[in-house]
């Protein structure tokens, strides 16, 4: 109780609950990011990644928030990276889903945070454990030097998922070395925002993206488009390059939710 | 302050407990397989502090010349009780190491020998020489005080496939890959025991961090061609049959290349492919959780790029 009040005191604001993952990054990061919003923690919001982190330069990670209505907003985050924010995701017309790869510079907690229309943000997230360094080395392309053949490269399919509306799973992966600028003579360059739009020029999702993102994203979003339907892809980067794709969602059985 | 009778016994736990744990020691406890030959069965576990790294099986050899290993573990403390273990079970000294491939498991130990008597591959050697410094960062990460004192040794001694021979006991080398870019497999010709080296895993899920699945399976194929009696392999317990282990391996990898293939084409992400039910048929193989969440990480990069079409646009 003590504890609690001395926490109250110290700033944390009237909002921000005790973080259930201790991580001594979450009130500076819960200011920041919250500001005066209400935040809880909701064990809805499903933060799902492996058991080990086999590779600290892309570590997988999904939040799914489809059990909960009226979600506006998507964060995903790791508190003790120097680049804390990954992505933040506005899934206007889509499912509240997103999973994607990310670096991890040492043990850190992983988290999800969205935003519902009332202003409510509800997190949930775990520790996981990671060798250092996964955003102060160098990209494997840079290493390699075949970064910029493969730049703007885009591969990625979509198909129908069952469902009360139609969606359909789409997978997209980018070429591009997501540099952090934490690399030796490397300045920071990476994709900074897409757009999902529908055959009409309708978004149906959008987000911001960071150099924590790891080399060569890869990002799956269930936008609401049936089988059949046309899906354009626009990106861009730090540099201004644009990226464009089309596809066309695949005409096949609806998989499983 | 005044101290409690609890609080004292508390103190006086920790402070006893300190010491023991700095002073851990590898239990290294040799089962005879066969005619002078023993195995060590390493923990069937990740690497992690509770085993010390040691998770991978030694094979020693008692030759008229001297003693012969395969493998020697993950550090220089477990190197240097092997080699006082092997020594007083042969009363032979420890004439030649062979280390089957680059990973830190079956090779740090490296550093507890004289490196004129430790053979590899060609192959090994260059990868270890390449990425030996990444493998012992990795391994002090995990392991700490285990690891103390033991410094990347690199074998001093290539070998080819072949033959060597020690005092009359012939043992007969086998230059294959799959499971890394090389792996070298033995056969001892007095007793028909094939020491597999990581090609074979038996009862405990193969690992792919430097895996080439169809060069894998090329090497199974030529180990189970290979008249042999039982084997040794790389992880988990020694297979009598000496074609249940093989078997098993090889049904593991093309499982798991089957299994991350359909993930990819039905649209699964990674998080996703690494939750992938595993069959029931491979309920005794220990760590196959872990080795598949490992596996997508390796290898699912690697087929999205074979199998998601390009979909980029101009303008």
């Amino acid at each position: 109780m003590t504890l609690a009040l001395l926490a109250l005191a110290a700033g944390a604001g009237a909002s921000t609950p005790a973080d259930p993952l201790e991580s001594p990054m979450w009130e500076a990061h819960a200011k920041l990011l919250f500001g005066n919003d209400p935040v809880r923690f909701d064990p809805r919001v499903k933060v799902d990644f492996p058991q080990i982190a086999e590779n600290q330069r892309s570590f997988p990670v999904a939040i799914d928030a489809r059990a909960i209505p009226g979600v506006r907003r998507i964060v995903l985050m790791a508190d003790l990276n120097p680049i804390p924010i990954a992505v933040d995701y506005r899934p206007t017309d889509s499912e509240a889903y997103l999973a994607t790869r990310i670096k991890l510079d040492q043990r850190t907690p992983v988290r999800g945070a969205v935003q519902l229309a009332s202003g409510e943000w509800l997190v949930s997230g775990g520790w996981i454990d990671a060798a250092g360094g996964g955003c102060s080395t160098p990209p494997v392309s840079r290493v390699k030097g075949d970064w910029a053949d493969h730049l703007g490269e885009i591969r990625g399919e979509a198909w129908p998922v069952a469902g009360p509306v139609d969606a359909s799973r789409l997978r997209l992966n980018f070429r591009h070395p997501m540099d952090t600028g934490l690399v030796d003579a490397i300045p920071t360059y990476h994709l900074e925002r897409l757009t999902v739009s529908d055959a009409a020029g309708r978004e149906l999702g959008r987000m911001e993206i960071w150099a924590s993102v790891a080399e060569d994203p890869a990002i799956t979003l269930i936008p609401h488009a049936a089988a059949g339907d046309m899906l354009a892809v626009d990106a861009r980067d730090t540099n201004g390059r644009d990226y464009h794709a089309a596809l066309a969602v695949a005409r096949q059985s609806p998989l499983p939710r | 302050m005044m101290l409690t009778r609890r609080r004292l016994i508390a103190g006086s736990m920790a402070l006893a407990a300190m010491p023991a744990q700095a002073r851990r020691s590898y239990a290294i406890a040799p089962v005879p397989v066969a005619d002078g030959i023993w195995m060590i069965h390493g923990a069937d576990a990740p690497i992690e502090p509770a085993n010390g790294g040691a998770i991978a099986n030694i094979a020693i050899i008692a030759t008229p010349a001297g003693t012969v290993l395969c493998d020697c573990g993950p550090s220089l403390a477990y190197g240097q009780a092997l080699r006082k273990v092997a020594e007083g079970l042969t009363g032979q000294p420890v004439v030649r190491v062979y280390v089957t491939h680059l990973h830190p498991d079956h090779g740090m130990g490296i550093a507890a020998f004289d490196p004129r008597i430790v053979a590899a591959l060609p192959g090994t050697i260059e990868a270890l020489a390449r990425e030996g410094r990444g493998y012992s960062d990795a391994m002090y990460r995990l392991l700490n005080d285990w690891m103390r004192g033991t410094e990347l040794v690199l074998p001093g001694r290539p070998i080819a496939a072949g033959r060597e021979e020690f005092g009359g006991r012939g043992l007969r080398l086998l230059a294959l890959s799959g499971h890394s870019g090389a792996d070298l497999a033995l056969l001892d010709e007095r007793s028909g025991v094939l020491i597999g080296g990581d090609l074979v895993f038996h009862d405990r899920a193969p690992s792919t961090p430097t895996a080439d699945l169809p060069g894998w399976r090329a090497s199974l194929d030529r180990l189970a061609r290979e008249p042999h009696g039982g084997l040794i392999p790389g992880h988990g317990p020694f297979d009598p049959s000496g074609r249940a282990a093989i078997a098993q391996t090889r049904d593991w990898i093309d499982w798991l290349d089957e299994a991350l293939t359909q993930a990819v084409q039905s649209g699964l992400d990674m998080v996703e492919a690494g939750e992938l039910p595993i069959p029931a048929r491979f309920s005794t193989m220990a760590a196959a959780r872990y080795e598949l969440q490992r596996s997508v990480s390796h290898l699912y990069p690697g087929l999205e790029a074979r199998l998601l079409p390009r979909i980029d646009r101009p303008g």
